[in-house]
């Protein structure tokens, strides 16, 4: 049964589009289960994903309440990573943090990278004044430090997720718009964007229909290596008191809560530090996988 | 009669460079017209200007009586369609032939793609197995024949042909003549045939036009290179360099 499954994804010669799209889905995920990295990168993806959908299950207090009298306990059977200054139990909140986390990755991506690649497909596509108008934008917000920047915006807005997540949106799309009007640029004279033009598509459709597709697999890469510098950023919102407000339990938010007492207590600081460095890393290694199996310039592509 | 394809006085240039200068043809409907001469002569660029893709032109150029306007407009795209040189770079590299063929019929409203793309594909010589191969998964010939079942999916009565078969091996390059010389027949299509190879020209078309650094030194009938009595010396000259190189 799992050999004919597996001939009917591979099959050169497939009888549906269904099947020609899940079959070219089917030899990504193979290629990327060669490389052992991409695959630890995947699982801790993954384990994030599970732990925040099913937070519940996983912590064994409550996030939010504990008892004064089990303050800045040491990790133990009870308290598996200790507890924090108010005797909340540290496991089950960087459980429920995986929430905030999460959320904050995934909008921002989903805010950042529909709009820097439909800037950048745009601008390179039509060049001239559209193109200098929009790469001159891009150009502004890019030469600013992201995190400054940030900092301004949420300033701005006041303190909070929602305003973090728009801060963090606002600072990252120019690098996709970037990458999607190289990849334009290097497309938009290929014959078969004549042969569309030829058949009359206007300019959106050529864009969206036949030049977006060809950004996507650069700008998956680039977003999936960035996950670890946005919730390295939102971390360090969250720490300067300006992202998440307490009593949420965001991770930057609780290392900054710990410095006070890193030198007697230092699991209070320390665990969900090591929650941030372990998702940021599985989104790198899951990010380099990514290159190697979809970016076109790698050169292997199968 | 009105001829299918009448050029008046056209130039095309790119920014300050002419490339095509002041260039009248006559092409009447259902003949196979081919442009020769050597790289840079203009011949290329004169069809993307037939088709709206080099914009930049003046003159007249107008498609069985109807003047065209500069930009590309979709009466002109149902009329008038290209097949490029290179078959590895014209096809989009992430669509299956599927999605190539229905894309025109997409964008110009006509439904029926279920039926009319295996069609098509069977007019043009393809498997119906490669319907929704992608271009990496198909040979330079197949390729081509794609190209071209693209090309012809609006039903066009003009088609060009820029090199069509300058990338492919020598015998699938027979092959892809030999359906163009019956996809003519069969759907009534006048060409303009872009080439460098005399012995192609001799093949497929009816009349030829010589072309060098943008004009047109001569227009004669095919028996006339066959037989060799051009009268140019650029056109007798090219034809000898042809026979020493065959």
């Amino acid at each position: 049964m799992t050999t004919t499954t597996r001939d009917w994804l591979l099959s050169e010669t497939p009888a549906s589009r269904m099947q020609a799209r899940l079959g070219r889905s089917y030899r990504v995920f193979r290629a990327l289960l060669r490389n052992p990295l991409a695959v630890v990168g995947a699982l801790i993806v993954i384990a994030l994903v599970v732990l925040a959908l099913f937070a519940p299950l996983f912590a064994t207090h409550s996030p939010y309440a504990g008892e004064l009298t089990d303050r800045l306990k040491p990790p133990s059977d009870a308290f598996w990573l200790g507890t924090d200054e108010l005797g909340r139990d540290i496991w089950s909140r960087i459980v429920y943090g995986a929430r905030i986390t999460l959320a904050i990755v995934v909008l921002v991506a989903a805010i950042a990278a529909p709009i820097g690649m439909v800037v950048g497909a745009v601008s390179g596509y039509l060049g001239g004044w559209a193109d200098r108008i929009l790469m001159g934008i891009t150009d502004i917000f890019l030469s600013m430090p992201k995190l400054i920047l940030a900092l301004a915006f949420v300033a701005a807005l006041g303190p909070g997720i929602e305003n973090a997540v728009i801060a963090i949106a606002i600072t990252s799309w120019p690098a996709y718009a970037r990458i999607a009007r190289a990849e334009t640029l290097t497309i938009r004279n290929a014959e078969f964007i004549s042969a569309v033009r030829l058949q009359g598509a206007s300019a959106m459709r050529v864009i969206v229909r036949h030049i977006l597709p060809l950004c996507t697999s650069s700008v998956i890469v680039r977003v999936t290596l960035d996950m670890a510098g946005i919730i390295l950023t939102a971390a360090g919102l969250g720490f300067l008191g300006l992202g998440a407000q307490p009593p949420l339990p965001e991770w930057g938010a609780m290392i900054s809560r710990g410095r006070s007492f890193i030198l007697d207590q230092w699991w209070v600081a320390t665990m969900p530090g090591f929650a941030i460095v372990i998702v940021s890393l599985g989104f790198c290694f899951l990010g380099d996988g990514l290159r190697d199996v979809l970016d076109p310039k790698s050169g292997n592509r199968q | 009669m009105t001829s299918a394809i009448s050029l008046r006085g056209v130039s095309v240039s790119y920014g300050e460079t002419p490339v095509v200068e002041d260039l009248s043809l006559e092409i009447a409907e259902g003949e196979c017209f081919g442009l020769v001469g050597e790289s840079g002569s203009g011949k290329s660029t004169l069809l993307r200007a037939i088709t709206g893709l080099a914009p930049d032109w003046t003159g007249g150029i107008s498609l069985f009586g109807q003047a065209r306007g500069k930009s590309i407009d979709r009466r002109f795209s149902a009329l008038c369609q290209m097949v490029f040189q290179d078959p590895y770079g014209s096809l989009h590299p992430r669509q299956t032939v599927d999605a190539a063929l229905s894309e025109p019929l997409t964008i110009h409203g006509i439904a029926g793609a279920d039926t009319k793309v295996p069609a098509m594909m069977a007019a043009c010589g393809l498997d119906p197995r490669f319907r929704f191969r992608l271009p990496h998964q198909l040979s330079g010939g197949q390729r081509q024949r794609v190209a071209i079942a693209r090309a012809l999916m609006l039903s066009p009565r003009i088609l060009l042909l820029d090199e069509p078969t300058s990338a492919l091996d020598v015998s699938v390059q027979a092959e892809i003549l030999n359906l163009l010389k019956r996809l003519r027949r069969e759907q009534k299509l006048t060409y303009i045939l872009v080439t460098h190879d005399l012995p192609v020209v001799s093949f497929l078309c009816d009349r030829l036009a010589v072309m060098r650094q943008g004009r047109v030194v001569e227009v004669a009938d095919v028996a006339a290179l066959r037989a060799n009595t051009m009268t140019h010396p650029y056109s007798r000259e090219m034809v000898a360099r042809s026979e020493r190189r065959v």
